[in-house]
């Protein structure tokens, strides 16, 4: 089960009003490497992972974007919420603003709506930990690219923290990928 | 929310933030005492501060115990905490 708790997981700061570049953070909010799919894909794995330290692995990662996701839609949240009619015109964020005013959803920076074919599930650990570390460089990767557009220093700070929050989470899923290769008198072998 | 509250909250995540981190490590390495040592120390002291928190600015989850009215519901929700005047 889960359990909330009312704190970010990062203090989550934004200095100014910017339609334009939420629009583009949104990628992470429901895009192909954003957390919601990091979440729902470790999450998923879970019940067929064979040994418990990699079970372990999983939920805790797979819980922890969850967080990554609150603070990537607080992002949005903060640089859209006083943002006028006329900032918005124009920006890329128009098209979110018709369809969902300034609420959040998941869809990419392209306006893709988000879709559980953007991971797997394989009953297979070595398939499963091979996703899973690619999926990991592929959302930093993703913060690379996002921190080199953003101006605005607060959002800045926390992408940084976001990128080396899956540098951390990729080096645990490869220790995982080596506990499952090293396991001596197992029965399978992987 | 107050100066004091906020560095309070802050010192909070920081300590549960330390906890994440040795927790994570320990799930791939669980017979490593020394991580062990720093995770059931900053453990002892998250629970003695959130605790501290909790009775002086109300609940951080639902499960805890609340004055009247019920204080969960106040304001404010964590994305909107203003964390600018760091």
């Amino acid at each position: 089960m889960w359990l909330y708790e009312k704190k970010l997981q990062y203090p989550v700061r934004v200095d100014t009003t910017n339609p334009t570049l939420a629009a583009m953070i949104i990628e992470q909010f429901g895009g192909a490497d954003g957390e919601l799919s990091a979440g729902l894909r470790y999450l998923s794995q879970r019940w067929t992972m064979p040994d418990k330290r990699v079970v372990a692995t999983l939920n805790d990662i797979g819980t922890e974007e969850l967080a990554h996701w609150e603070m990537i839609g607080t992002l949005v949240y903060r640089l859209t919420k006083d943002a006028t009619i006329e900032q918005i015109k124009g920006t890329p964020f128009e098209a979110h603003y018709v369809n969902h005013g300034k609420s959040l959803y998941p869809h990419n920076a392209a306006g893709s709506p988000w879709t559980a074919t953007y991971f797997n599930a394989k009953d297979d650990p070595i398939a499963d930990l091979h996703e899973d570390m690619a999926a990991e460089e592929k959302a930093r990767a993703t913060y690379e690219w996002l921190i080199n557009i953003s101006d605005d220093p607060g959002v800045t700070d926390t992408l940084r923290f976001l990128r080396q929050r899956e540098i951390n989470h990729f080096q645990r899923f490869g220790e995982s990928l080596m506990l499952m290769q090293d396991n001596n008198g197992c029965r399978k072998h992987y | 929310m107050d100066r004091v509250q906020i560095d309070r909250l802050m010192e909070l995540m920081e300590y549960e933030f330390a906890l994440t981190e040795t927790a994570l490590y320990l799930n791939t390495h669980p017979k490593d005492e020394r991580a062990l040592r720093i995770h059931n120390n900053n453990s002892a002291q998250y629970f003695r501060l959130k605790e501290a928190y909790e009775m002086d600015y109300g609940l951080l989850t639902n499960q805890g115990m609340s004055g009247y009215p019920w204080n969960y519901v106040e304001e404010p929700w964590p994305w909107d905490i203003d964390f600018i005047r760091i």
